[in-house]
């Protein structure tokens, strides 16, 4: 398979990353030589293997569900770029 | 006492203990000489002024009975440090300073260590050479314009530089032990599950561990004693027993079985990786182990694999770069257009095609051809193991296919960057430990590692073996500060 420029945009699009044209261009090459390369997988027959998903073998532990942090307000708006009080600002959303 | 900054750390530890040197004297050693060094660009936040004074105020009431009192250390810029800057080697993280601590570093300082500072990495941990990074190429102590690997390259190059007398890296698919091999030091990836990854900038999650990188193998395994610990906050955080790994740490290895997958014999490998591996099997015989041929049938597959794994989970982990809880911000004329410049401009190249890769891989129609296929591909990697660690109790091979490349040379070809992985990634995949020690020189005089992987949470009898083979090795460093003017 190969992935054309069309497809470039869609990938772009869902990853919210915009891409000029040029640089679409060298997303093609670069995508297609990464794909090439894992297409070697399909080599392999893997219809009666099971997935791994998780890969350290232990069940979740349980805790009881306490609040352990609290006042953080300060500290969760510190880093943003822009904010209004408590409040994170973003562009206008709502016309 | 021989000069302060060639100590290793369990002399700089012993010397502090007994007094015969202060916290404030090593660290203004350290200090010195990382100063005298900006040329290597192994930091990108420089923390000394705070540095010495917290070594004057250990010095005031010290306490010896810590397992690292008073010792000055810089670590990787994907950990999290309350209120110093940490960018994860992003523009996207340039003035993010966090309001919280990582568990393994806040292990650290409760030993008595001393931050002096944050050490370039690769951009989000991807990449094999750190020149990814938005603050520039690290050089590599060994020789001027040649990568020190990645993508714990400043701490690699600091560590080999002796700018800190040991350090922290992360590794996702070899990012702790390739740096460690291309500059001739020590590295330790542990089990999966061993080091808490609460308050690490997150690459791929399944894949992501912290571990040491040290000047020895008795370092690397005081470190790992210290920074290996469960902690709720990491629901992948596994409950085991814990050793004191350098209390108990032995050159006794005879007896143990020791795997040789043939499978890592991989086309195109220079002859001087096959002959060091062959002298490693040498040393190991002479230390009193048993050599084993084994076979990882799917070795071949573990690049492929990784290359779906990891870019899938970074897709959806790099989500939360949004522009409007924290980090950088693009302006645009609405909220899906400055999302998107936001992205574009915040992230580099490297950074965007892992992105898009884990984006399409995962999207609607692709899911089971890809994610699905590189799971249960993952699964048979992971049987392999299973299989010989049935046989064995370690398996021996060379840390990298190759030596430290010059800085540009392999920027312009993907995959071929991705080779560099190769004997590394599957120990990821696996969850296994693993350790790259120096073993060797190249032609031209570039180091080259051995690695020996482990069972899970085996780390120390892979430390043990490290430590046996490193006395026979002998290696001898070769740095001549040529970067001091």
């Amino acid at each position: 398979m190969s992935i054309d420029l069309k497809t470039i945009k869609h990938i772009s699009k869902l990853s919210r990353i915009s891409v000029a044209e040029k640089k679409a261009e060298k997303l093609e090459g670069d995508l297609n030589s990464i794909f090439e390369f894992i297409e070697k997988l399909n080599e392999l027959k893997t219809e009666n293997v099971e997935p791994l998903t998780s890969i350290a073998e232990t069940t979740l532990k349980l805790r009881p569900d306490e609040v352990k942090s609290k006042n953080l307000r300060e500290q969760v708006i510190k880093n943003s770029p822009k904010e209004n009080e408590d409040y994170f600002v973003v562009p206008k959303v709502i016309e | 006492m021989s000069d302060i900054t060639e100590q290793s750390l369990s002399e700089l530890v012993e010397n502090i203990k007994s007094k015969k040197l202060s916290s404030s004297e090593a660290t203004n050693a350290f200090v010195q000489r990382s100063e005298k060094s900006k040329e290597l660009n192994a930091y990108i936040t420089e923390d000394y002024a705070n540095a010495l004074i917290k070594a004057k105020k250990f010095d005031e009431k010290p306490n010896l009975n810590l397992k690292l009192p008073g010792i000055p250390m810089a670590v990787k810029d994907l950990f999290c440090t309350k209120d110093l800057r940490t960018t994860a080697g992003s523009k996207i993280l340039n003035n993010f300073v966090p309001t919280y601590e990582s568990t393994v570093t806040q292990n650290i300082w409760n030993e008595g260590a001393i931050l002096m500072g944050k050490l370039n990495c690769d951009e989000f941990a991807m990449g094999s050479s750190n020149e990814t990074s938005f603050f520039g190429n690290v050089q590599n102590p060994i020789d001027k314009n040649l990568v020190p690997g990645g993508s714990s390259g400043g701490s690699s190059s600091a560590v080999a530089a002796q700018l800190t007398p040991i350090t922290i890296g992360t590794d996702t698919g070899g990012s702790i032990r390739q740096p460690a091999s291309f500059t001739g030091t020590v590295g330790l990836k542990p089990t999966y599950g061993s080091c808490s990854r609460y308050g690490i900038v997150a690459f791929a999650s399944s894949l992501d561990q912290a571990g040491p990188m040290a000047q020895n193998v008795k370092d690397c395994a005081l470190l790992q004693e210290v920074i290996s610990t469960y902690d709720e906050k990491d629901s992948t955080s596994i409950d085991f027993k814990r050793n004191e790994y350098s209390k108990e740490l032995t050159k006794d290895i005879k007896g143990k079985k020791i795997g040789i997958p043939k499978e890592y014999r991989v086309d195109g490998m220079p002859n001087e990786i096959e002959e060091l591996w062959k002298k490693g099997i040498e040393y190991a015989k002479d230390c009193g182990a048993e050599i084993i041929d084994i076979s990882l049938p799917h070795t071949n597959y573990a690049l492929p694999t990784y290359y779906i794994v990891a870019p899938a989970e970074a897709s959806s982990n790099l989500a939360r770069y949004d522009g409007v809880k924290y980090g950088f911000r693009a302006e645009g004329e609405n909220l899906i257009d400055m999302y998107e410049k936001t992205r574009s401009e915040g992230f580099g190249a490297e950074v965007q095609r892992r992105i898009m890769i884990g984006t399409y891989v995962l999207s609607s129609g692709y899911y089971d051809a890809y994610y699905l296929k590189a799971q249960k591909v993952r699964k048979l990697i992971k049987n392999d193991f299973d299989e010989a660690y049935k046989k064995v109790d370690a398996i021996l091979t060379p840390s990298t296919p190759s030596s430290a490349f010059k800085i540009g040379e392999k920027t312009n070809d993907p995959v071929s960057m991705y080779l560099n992985d190769i004997f590394t990634v599957p120990v990821n995949l696996a969850g296994l430990p693993g350790i790259s020690i120096p073993a060797g020189h190249d032609a031209k005089g570039y180091p080259l590692g051995l690695q020996i992987i482990g069972k899970a949470f085996d780390e120390q009898n892979i430390l043990n073996i490290a430590y046996a083979m490193e006395e026979k090795i002998n290696f001898k460093k070769n740095i001549t500060d040529w970067w001091i003017k």
